[in-house]
C-alpha cells in the first residue's frame, strides 16, 4: 500500500434531501489513486453520494469498496447506473465501469463543478505528481502537464524533509509560517540535494521552522515554475493534498499575484466527481447502459 | 618542476603531486562544509607525506565544483579540461571520457590531438549520478562496495520503473518486499544508470576507446552494467578517482612550460 | 488542447508537447514512423479525437529516448518534427 502524505480521513455522505427514485439518470465516477480512492454518484448531474477511503492492496477490490462505501443505505444497486467511469491510476482495473477516462480531464471536469465555471487553472499536489491543467468555460483541458518522474514538488518530496527535521506532515505548513523573516529558498531542486543542503543549513544553526520556511518557498517556486509552462489564468484552485499544507499555499499565491479560490466539496473527490460527470454527459449522448430508457430521458 | 592538481569535488577532495611527469604523491578526504580548509588540510598532509614544503610547489591548479574555493591556485580549471587531460595521459588512444561523480555525470569526446570536441554534462538531478548508487545502497542496507559486487553475481534484468532516485527508493523497498534477491536489485540499479549515462555519451557521439573516471568508477557492478550498455570495451584506470586532480596537474606543469619558452 | 508529456526534474525541463487541435486533422501519423524511440502512439483521447499520444511508458524517460536525436552540437532537425505536416509537435529542450 502506498504511504499517506498528507492527513486525511476515510468517510461517506449522502445528500438525505432528495431521493433518487425521484430522478432520472443515475451516474457513478470512480478514482482508484495510489493513496485514495473514492467514488461518487450522482443524481441527474448532481452529487447524491460519495466516499472517500484508502486505496487497497490491488485496484479492483479498492474500486469494489469505495463503490459499495459510497452506495450504503441509498438504496440503489449495481443494476441501477445508467453509467459508470473509471479513473486515476487504476482507472483500467474497476471491474464495473463501462468506461476509463483520464484523471487529466476527470479532474478538469470536477474542478469546473466544484469551483463554477470561471475556474481556468487547476493544480493538483498529489502525494506522489503534481499536474497543472488549464480548462474552459465547460471544464474541457485545453493545456496539461503532469509531474510523475521526479519528487521534488509532490508530497513525497515534503514527507523527506518531514522525516527529516522529525515534524509531522501536517505541522510542515504552519510551522514554516512561524519565522520572523522569509529565509531565501534551499537552492537545490532535488530532493536528494535539497536534504542534503537542509543537514547542512541545520549545523549552522538555523531551527526547524527556517529550513522548513526555506523547503517550502523552493517548493512553492518549483510548483510556480510548473504553473508557468501551462500559462496561469484566472481564476485559481488548488486541490490535492499540498492544498492543505498553508506554508505552501500562502507562498505560492504571493508569487503567482493570485489567492486560490474555495472549493464547495472536498477536494480529494474531484478526479470521481468528474468522472460521474462525464458518465452523465455519456448518458445524455445516448450511450447509456438502458438506451431505450434514456432515449425517453431525452 | 613540481605542479599540483586539486580536485573539490562534491563529496572528496583529491590531489595530486606530479614531478617532472611523475606522480609523486595523492591524497583524498571528505570535502565536508568548508571546502577552502578541507583543501589547505589536505595540501599539508600531502606535502608532509613526500617531505615537502608549500616553497617546493612551484603551481597549484584547481578543478571541480569546489574549485574556486582552492587556496593558491594560479589555474582554475573546468573539470572538462581536467578529466580530458588526465584520461588521455593515461592512455592516449581515449577518444571518449565518462566522468560519474557522487553529483554530476559527464561525457567528454576529444580529438586525436586530445583536444575537446563536445561534452554534455548531467547535474542537479541525483538520478544521474552517484548519488543515485548510494541512496540505493542505503535502500538495501548494503555498503557500496557489497552493492557493485553483488550485481556482479546476476544475470536477470528486473526492470527499474522509477527514474528518480527519491521514488527509485521506494521501488527498491517493494521489490525487496516481493523477496526480489538482492543482487537482481543490485543489477537492476547499475542498469538503471548505465543507461542512463549511455544516453548522455549518446549526445557527444562515442568513439572509442572508452575511459570511465571518477569515484563511481571504483563501482564494479556499474561498470559491468555499463559495458554491456555501451557494447563497448570501457577501460577503467587505476586510480579513477584521481584523474580530475592529475590532469589539473599536468595542465599546470603544461602552461608554465608554455610560458617559459613563450 | 496542447497536452504537455515529459517531466521536469532538477536538470531542467524535458516535454514534448502535441497540439491536439491540428494533430487530429492529420491522416499521414508520420511521426510515429519517424521516431527511432517509438514514442508516438495514435489513441483516442478523452474527447474521442484520435491523435497522437506519447506512450505511457516512455513519458518519465523522454530526455534519455530522444537523446540520438539531439547531439550537443549541429542539432540536426528532429524526425518527429520535421515529419510532422501540421506543426503540432514541439519539445521544450
Ligand atoms: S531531481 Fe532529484 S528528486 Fe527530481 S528526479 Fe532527480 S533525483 Fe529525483
Ligand atoms: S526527438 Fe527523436 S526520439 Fe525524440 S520524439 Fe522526436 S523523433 Fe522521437
Amino acid at each position: 500500500m502506498a504511504k499517506e502524505y498528507w492527513r486525511w480521513k476515510e468517510y461517506n455522505w449522502r445528500d438525505e434531501k432528495r431521493d433518487w427514485r425521484d430522478g432520472k439518470v443515475i451516474t457513478g465516477g470512480v478514482d482508484v489513486g495510489s493513496v485514495s480512492s473514492q467514488a461518487v454518484i450522482m443524481v441527474d448531474g448532481e452529487i447524491y453520494a460519495f466516499s472517500n477511503m484508502r486505496t487497497g492492496s490491488n485496484s479492483p477490490d479498492s474500486a469494489v469498496n469505495a463503490m459499495n462505501w459510497a452506495l450504503e443505505e441509498t438504496g440503489i444497486s449495481m443494476d441501477d447506473f445508467d453509467f459508470i467511469v473509471g479513473t486515476g491510476y487504476g482507472r483500467v482495473n474497476v471491474p464495473y465501469a463501462d468506461k476509463a477516462i483520464t484523471e487529466i480531464a476527470c479532474h478538469a471536469r470536477g474542478g469546473n463543478y466544484m469551483y463554477g465555471p470561471t475556474v481556468r487553472t487547476i493544480l493538483d499536489m498529489g502525494g506522489q505528481d503534481c499536474k497543472a491543467i488549464l480548462c474552459d468555460e465547460r471544464g474541457k483541458v485545453t493545456n496539461f502537464l503532469m509531474n510523475d518522474k521526479c519528487a521534488a514538488g509532490t508530497g513525497r518530496g515534503m514527507e523527506v524533509f518531514a522525516d527529516l527535521l522529525n515534524v509531522s506532515i501536517e505541522e510542515v505548513g504552519d510551522l514554516s509560517l512561524d519565522v520572523e523573516e522569509e529565509p531565501p529558498p534551499v537552492s537545490s531542486t532535488c530532493v536528494v540535494f535539497a536534504k542534503s543542503e537542509a543537514s547542512q543549513l541545520l549545523r549552522d544553526g538555523w531551527s526547524r521552522s527556517r529550513v522548513l520556511a526555506a523547503y517550502c518557498s523552493a517548493m512553492a517556486h518549483r510548483v510556480f515554475s510548473l504553473l508557468e509552462r501551462v500559462g496561469v489564468q484566472k481564476d485559481f484552485a488548488i486541490t490535492g493534498g499540498i492544498a492543505k499544507n498553508t506554508g505552501v499555499v500562502s507562498r505560492l499565491e504571493k508569487e503567482l499575484g493570485l489567492t486560490a479560490l474555495q472549493p464547495r466539496h472536498d477536494t480529494q473527490i474531484a478526479g470521481a466527481l468528474g468522472a460521474a460527470l462525464f458518465a452523465t454527459t455519456l448518458v445524455e449522448k445516448g450511450k447509456g447502459r438502458k438506451k431505450s430508457q434514456t432515449a425517453v430521458t431525452g | 618542476m613540481i605542479t599540483v592538481g586539486i580536485d573539490a569535488g562534491a563529496k572528496n577532495i583529491k590531489i595530486t603531486f606530479l614531478k617532472d611527469g611523475e606522480v609523486i604523491a595523492t591524497g583524498i578526504s571528505p570535502s565536508g562544509f568548508d571546502q577552502n580548509a578541507a583543501s589547505e588540510a589536505l595540501m599539508n598532509e600531502t606535502l608532509a607525506k613526500v617531505g615537502l614544503t608549500h616553497s617546493d610547489v612551484d603551481v597549484i591548479c584547481s578543478t571541480g565544483a569546489g574549485r574556486k574555493v582552492v587556496p593558491g591556485a594560479k589555474h582554475v580549471l573546468t573539470e572538462v579540461s581536467a578529466m580530458a587531460r588526465g584520461s588521455l595521459f593515461l592512455r592516449p588512444d581515449v577518444r571518449t571520457v565518462i566522468d560519474v561523480g557522487a553529483e554530476e555525470g559527464r561525457a567528454i569526446r576529444c580529438n586525436e590531438a586530445g583536444k575537446v570536441e563536445d561534452f554534455a554534462v548531467n547535474e542537479k538531478c541525483a538520478a544521474g549520478s552517484g548519488a543515485f548508487t548510494e541512496a540505493m545502497a542505503r535502500a538495501l542496507e548494503v555498503s557500496l562496495e557489497e552493492l557493485g559486487k553483488l550485481s556482479l553475481t546476476s544475470s536477470a534484468s528486473v526492470p527499474m520503473n522509477a527514474q528518480c532516485a527519491v521514488f527509485a527508493e521506494s521501488e527498491v523497498i517493494s521489490l525487496l518486499h516481493a523477496s526480489t534477491p538482492k543482487q537482481d536489485i543490485a543489477k537492476a540499479i547499475h542498469d538503471a544508470i548505465a543507461s542512463r549515462i549511455m544516453s548522455m555519451c549518446r549526445r557527444v557521439g562515442i568513439n572509442p576507446a572508452i575511459m570511465l573516471v571518477g569515484g563511481v568508477a571504483r563501482n564494479v557492478g556499474f561498470v559491468q552494467s555499463l559495458r554491456t550498455a555501451m557494447e563497448e570495451e570501457v577501460f577503467v584506470p587505476d586510480n579513477p578517482e584521481f584523474v580530475g586532480s592529475l590532469g589539473a596537474a599536468l595542465i599546470a606543469a603544461d602552461r608554465e612550460v608554455e610560458t617559459a619558452t613563450a | 488542447m496542447k497536452a504537455n508529456y515529459g517531466y521536469m526534474d532538477g536538470s531542467g525541463d524535458y516535454f514534448i508537447t502535441i497540439d491536439t487541435d491540428k494533430c487530429v486533422e492529420c491522416e499521414t501519423r508520420a511521426c510515429v514512423a519517424a521516431c527511432p524511440a517509438n514514442l508516438f502512439v495514435i489513441e483516442e483521447d478523452d474527447w474521442d479525437d484520435l491523435v497522437a499520444l506519447i506512450a505511457q511508458d516512455k513519458r518519465k524517460s523522454v530526455k534519455y529516448d530522444c537523446a540520438p536525436c539531439k547531439p550537443v552540437t549541429d542539432r540536426p532537425p528532429l524526425p518527429c518534427m520535421a515529419e510532422c505536416p501540421f506543426d503540432a509537435i514541439e519539445h521544450s529542450w
